[in-house]
């Protein structure tokens, strides 16, 4: 298929559709209201389950409706509306069926802004609904990268039995660039054998997230764990750029990744031998590579658009040997490439230490006007 | 001379095919157990059981998936009517139902009830209204009578402070989407007989595809009500039926000349 | 000559609630307080004849713990004969 010049979310819903989907249940959230609106034409026009829920609440439970049938089913939101749907997740996890959701993440907490942030990372890779279960998430930084990932969130939603979350920053949602959809799929013809769609002919079937004999529970959750660990030794992906001589790595996803890889571009051109490392599945993190980078790496920088949920899950894989930099833009702002060059210089030249904490010395450089805010 | 006249047996009942044969853990007498029976006459007699996908509440009743021989799914608490929507879009000709209490029903899951009557989708709800909330040990519920004690309404239900029941069949029935609408009671054979007429009317319905059905139970609850099974029997015909009254609130047109 | 009606309880289900016993009309069923069922129930019984089949105790019971039977004279017509 050619090259067009196409929105993020329109692309995504539309990767959707080339994917499979067989159903979409959401609910209008700023910035990412376009998917329910492109599928609120499109699904119908190819006869496939579309409908605007009452609320997030209500999409997420039809999604599990839907989704117990083994049909492809998804929602999309935003921050807030994903919050609302934490619920359902957790019973989506709880009965073992899959699902994909889109979360083009906006400024928050609370009701927050429509700016684009990376704040749901806690959210999404670390839980956010109860119980012990793990999400796949994938952050794309370009609107093609954002179509190829929903494709492969059905795909691996259903190899695993796994809830597959993209995650968008705001601006991915909502930026226009060439990229290109891929072909229609049929959709599928055959039905899993754990989904509900009616006893004919075979016994009855009960898909259920209630285990009240908790023996039978630990069972359940070591499976779901077990699962997990494979999910963690197949489905890492990750780009590096400039790796192969890097003195120095900042690390960055989506939006973030994407705009610390043209500074990056400006310090080579000053000499500073710095590459980039952008994890594209942060659930499951990249642990196995950052902790292989850091015995060539002199110091790492973190970069994102939170106040560092991704930066605890880099401590851990650098386990202090190595000194750690940080520097964030949040609540809805998004950094400029000249931030982070100041940044990398500063990590490059200025002292470092792989003790303390590097949030703190963010935040303290803020109070000394060290940085001033664009 | 006459010769001796011929008999033959007769089976006047036995237990539905549609149920499982695992023994309920509802307390004795409690009327779900009636409900549920019914619900499983009514698939037998429409022969829809490999056909019907039920969705089953928090409360109670949830784990009635193991009383029945199909197909279930288990809902979060409220979202049984959001969950039968995704399926009903999906698999639009299986009997999509859900079984509900009244703080699944009536509390958490007002928005859910409310929007799946307002979309007319084509699903069944069975409603029981037993005025308390049985699983959770005897609290008050939106359908709590004004003075009735429950646990989190020692002195009685005050309806300056706590509000006033919730009438769900008439509210919801004034719905365009909805089809068949109506309250019955399960408190003595007469009216049993006829809360199994409005479900089959009900699963007609769906069938029919004539909106949204619901069939609003009168219920018992001895345990935390603290009476016997029969006294409660009593006590559902003496308070609230004058509050619940048993009647037909939607019938749409295309129930005409149905004979159940 | 009067319907013969009779029931059997299943004991796995039956849970001794006697919606049964105040609902029969002929008053002809009650607990067995002797027996237990395997959940420790008393299950109701026929205590006395009088049963006529109709099916007012299964209609009321919760566990779907009766079945119901009776026996019914084969209904005769009569073929006129035309004497030869």
């Amino acid at each position: 298929m050619a090259k067009e010049f196409l929105e993020g979310n329109f692309a995504m819903a539309e990767a959707a559709v080339r994917a499979g989907v067989e159903a979409y249940f959401g609910y209008p959230i700023t910035p990412q209201t376009e998917i329910l609106e492109w599928m609120s034409h499109r699904m119908p026009e190819l006869k496939r389950a579309f409908l605007q829920a009452e609320s997030e609440v209500a999409a997420i439970n039809m999604v599990y409706g839907a989704a117990c049938t083994g049909a492809r089913a998804m929602s999309s939101s935003s921050s807030p509306g994903v919050s609302l749907m934490m619920e359902g997740l957790s019973y989506i996890a709880g009965t073992e069926v899959p699902m994909v959701l889109i979360d083009v993440v906006r400024g928050g907490p609370g009701l927050g802004n429509i700016a684009p942030s990376q704040g749901d990372y806690n959210q999404l890779v670390h839980g956010g609904g109860h119980g012990d279960y793990r999400s796949i998430v994938l952050a794309p930084a370009s609107v093609q990268e954002a179509i190829d990932l929903t494709v492969l969130a059905f795909d691996l939603a259903e190899k695993y039995r796994n809830i597959c979350i993209v995650m968008a920053d705001g601006s991915i949602g909502q930026m226009m660039e060439p990229a290109e959809l891929p072909e229609m799929r049929p959709l599928r013809t055959n039905t899993p054998d754990w989904a509900v769609d009616g006893c004919l002919n075979r016994p009855q079937r009960i898909l259920t997230s209630i285990l009240i004999d908790p023996t039978l529970e630990e069972i359940y959750n070591h499976k779901i764990l077990d699962t997990w660990y494979r999910i963690q030794a197949n489905e890492i992906r990750y780009k590096e750029y400039y790796l192969d001589d890097a003195e120095f790595v900042v690390i960055g996803f989506g939006t973030a990744g994407r705009i610390a890889l043209t500074a990056i571009r400006n310090a080579r051109a000053e000499g500073i031998k710095v590459g980039l490392f952008r994890p594209i599945s942060v659930s499951p993190f990249p642990f196995p590579q950052l902790e292989e980078l850091v015995k060539t790496t002199q110091g790492f920088l973190v970069t994102e658009m939170n106040t560092g949920q991704m930066l605890d899950d880099v401590r851990m894989a650098v386990k202090g040997q190595v000194p750690i930099e940080f520097y964030a833009r949040v609540g809805g702002i998004v950094p400029y490439p000249d931030e982070i060059l100041g940044e990398i210089r500063r990590l490059v030249h200025g002292p470092k230490s792989p003790d303390g904490d590097p949030r703190q010395r963010w935040m303290q450089r803020l109070k000394d006007g060290v940085i001033t805010l664009s | 001379m006459d010769a001796p006249s011929q008999t033959e047996i007769q089976t006047v009942y036995s237990r539905p095919v549609s149920l499982s044969n695992t023994p309920t853990h509802y307390c004795p007498g409690c009327t779900h157990g009636i409900a549920h029976r019914l619900i499983a006459e009514v698939l037998d007699e429409m022969d829809i059981r490999e056909k019907t996908i039920g969705v089953a509440p928090v409360g109670c009743s949830v784990f009635a998936y193991n009383y029945f021989d199909f197909d279930w799914v288990e809902a979060a608490h409220g979202r049984a009517p959001a969950m039968a929507t995704g399926m009903k879009r999906v698999l639009p000709d299986r009997f999509i139902f859900t079984y509900q209490g009244d703080g699944d029903l009536a509390s958490i899951g007002m928005s859910e009830i409310m929007h799946v009557a307002g979309r007319g989708e084509n699903i069944t709800v069975i409603f029981i209204n037993n005025a308390i909330y049985g699983m959770t040990g005897g609290q008050m519920a939106p359908t709590t009578l004004p003075g009735q004690k429950t646990t989190s309404s020692p002195h009685g239900r005050d309806v300056e402070t706590m509000g006033y029941p919730l009438h769900m069949a008439e509210v919801l029935s004034t719905m365009e989407g909805a089809g068949y609408v109506v309250r019955r009671s399960l408190h003595d054979p007469k009216n049993i007989r006829l809360a199994k007429k409005a479900i089959r009317t009900a699963f007609e319905t769906q069938k029919r595809g004539l909106g949204f059905s619901m069939v609003e139970l009168l219920s018992t609850c001895s345990t935390n009500w603290g009476m016997t099974p029969q006294e409660s029997l009593v006590w559902l015909q003496d308070y609230m039926i004058p509050v619940y009254p048993l009647q037909d609130f939607k019938v749409t047109s295309g129930l005409d000349g149905l004979k159940v | 000559m009067p319907v013969k009606g009779w029931i059997e309880v299943n004991e796995i289900f039956c849970k001794g609630c006697e919606l049964c016993v105040t609902e029969c009309p002929q008053h002809v069923m009650a607990l067995d307080m002797i027996m237990l069922t395997p959940k420790g129930y008393h299950p109701v019984t026929l205590v006395k004849d009088g049963c006529t089949g109709c099916g007012i105790c299964a209609i009321v019971c919760p566990e779907a713990a009766l079945a119901v039977f009776r026996e019914v004279p084969i209904k005769t017509t009569k073929i006129p004969v035309s004497n030869p």
